[in-house]
């Protein structure tokens, strides 16, 4: 299964530490009634949300004066009903902030658009991200989780979340969009600044938004010079010429635009996808049982992934109110937020039978980890191969392994193991 | 038995390809179609029903003979 080939040349400055000191959920009041006073901001919920999620299922849509007002939906029926009402919830904005920022957010085409413009913002990046295609990245992919392994495997232990995880997702985004990959540590820093601290602290979000637009406008302006700093093996095209080119209705995508969709390629695909499975490594690292069923039956993969996601979906955002409207008798008014909750839906028991087991050969899983309706994730793809290839490759060389020390989940919209040590030894 | 597909719902999650490559194909934009006219050959029932089973926007439909 392995593919041994030397990794590409990506690694030089990959290793530089991430804060991850920083942590805005201490600061935070603490919640005094999860159905009148939620944040996901708060320590509880990074740590372990399941059971906030299945108490606030049996009231009304949970509501909060924090974030300037919003509302959360946990039952799969409501999350499933607002990302279809496109009418009454706007992507505008995707992310809740304490304080809304002020005048029109920075679009992020397409996670930020609406109808009728959101099909053709989405449409142009969909033929890089089909099954077929992401499938050729493949090797390449396996490649990189070797090599990573290969750095502490005679260690009999690592951090799966900081030694391997974390550094799949980003090789291969920057290898697709065009960037080198030795800046990787550039992007983990940013993101996290963006999605974690940058949650609670605006100044340090919209200084690393600042600085990553400004990253990309130098590889088009190199692009404009008919130069690139892309690794020579790369696709061609690459995204930053896809959307360098891209056109709407015949008119060139403003610039905004063309940054705006960069920028989200690179956020929407690492922490995501790092949280995904650094998630699954735990799971098979707490249950044995799981692990050896893998590793006898690989022909489960494919449901496992799904199952994974499904139960450990990393991934929740954020509609504002565009229209007054009421929802299972809750008035909801124009501006408020919502908290569009896909992992809390995914646990949802009505749509999930034994919603809280792992169940690897699940047989009906219409999990929405990757949304619902229109905004379906672009990356789904992509991130599925990453997950699996991942997951095949380190059982395939560490099959034994435990947990060995403190697992540490991340605040925010995104949430996942950031340290995960394990002992394999 | 066939199988349909409710384009209007489809977002391409591809999970009826990937559960049922015999029945289905994507387009280049990821978007299922059914192959052969939406007719499952004998022997594929099953994953017909499992690809209708898992498709998170309930685009794929299966229309049992008799009914
Ligand atoms: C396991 C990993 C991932 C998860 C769980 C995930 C989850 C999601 C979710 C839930 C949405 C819907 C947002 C909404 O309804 O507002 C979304 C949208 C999106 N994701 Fe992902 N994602 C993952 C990986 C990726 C990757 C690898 C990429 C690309 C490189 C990506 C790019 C996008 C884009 C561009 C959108 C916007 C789609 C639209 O608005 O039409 N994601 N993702
Ligand atoms: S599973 Fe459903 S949404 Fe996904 S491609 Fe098939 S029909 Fe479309």
């Amino acid at each position: 299964m392995s593919d041994r080939k030397p990794a590409p040349p990506a690694e030089a400055g990959a290793d530089a530490p991430v804060c991850l000191i920083s942590d805005p959920a201490f600061e935070r009041p603490p919640v005094t009634d999860w159905h009148t006073d939620w944040d996901h901001l708060d320590a509880r919920w990074r740590d372990d949300p399941f059971p906030i999620w299945d108490a606030l299922r049996e009231g009304p849509i949970a509501r909060t004066e924090r974030f300037e007002g919003a509302w959360l939906p946990t039952r799969y029926e409501d999350v499933r009903a607002i990302a279809y009402d496109t009418e009454h919830f706007s992507s505008r904005r995707a992310v809740l902030r304490d304080r809304k920022f002020d005048g029109p957010p920075l679009p992020s085409p397409p996670i930020t658009s609406d109808p009728p413009e959101h099909k053709a913002h989405k449409q142009v990046l969909l033929p890089f991200f089909t099954p077929q295609e992401v499938g050729k990245l493949e090797p390449l992919t396996r490649r990189i989780c070797n090599a990573l392994i290969d750095e502490f495997i005679a260690a009999g232990r690592c951090d799966a979340a900081q030694q391997y995880a974390r550094h799949i997702p980003v090789r291969i985004i920057a290898y697709m969009l065009g960037v080198p990959v030795r800046d990787s540590h550039l992007f983990i820093r940013w993101i996290h600044e963006i999605l974690e601290v940058g949650a609670s602290d605006d100044e340090l979000n919209s200084s690393a938004t600042k600085a990553m637009r400004d990253y990309f406008r130098h590889h088009i302006a190199l692009r404009k010079e008919g130069r690139t700093e892309a690794d020579p093996d790369g696709p061609v095209p690459d995204l930053i010429r896809l959307m360098m080119d891209g056109s709407l209705n015949g008119v060139p995508f403003e610039e905004r635009h063309v940054l705006g969709t960069l920028t989200l390629l690179m956020v929407a695909g690492i922490d995501t996808t790092w949280s995904a499975i650094g998630a699954s490594i735990l799971h098979l690292a707490r249950h044995p049982e799981d692990r050896r069923r893998l590793i006898e039956e690989p022909g489960l993969m494919p449901t496992a992934i799904e199952e994974l996601l499904r139960a450990y979906s990393p991934v929740t955002m954020a509609r504002e109110v565009s229209k007054d409207v009421e929802l299972g008798g809750c008035p909801m008014k124009k501006g408020e937020m919502v908290l569009l909750c896909f992992p809390a839906a995914n646990r949802d028991p009505a749509m999930f039978p034994d919603a809280d087991k792992v169940v690897l050969d699940r047989q009906e899983n219409r999990h929405g980890a990757f949304g619902l309706g229109i905004h379906r994730c672009v990356g789904s793809h992509l991130a599925r191969m990453e997950m699996r290839v991942a997951i095949e490759e380190w059982l395939e060389r560490i099959p034994n392994y435990r947990v060995a020390g403190d697992v540490r989940w991340s605040v925010g919209p995104v949430r996942g193991p950031r340290t995960l040590p394990v002992a394999f030894a | 038995m066939k199988v349909r597909i409710d384009r209007d719902r489809c977002e391409g999650h591809g999970r009826c390809h990937a559960l049922a490559p015999g029945l289905f194909e994507l387009d280049a934009f990821g978007h299922a179609t059914a192959l052969a006219d939406g007719n499952v050959p004998p022997g594929m029932e099953g994953k017909a029903r499992l690809a209708a089973a898992n498709c998170p926007e309930y685009a794929v439909r299966v229309v049992e003979d008799d009914g």
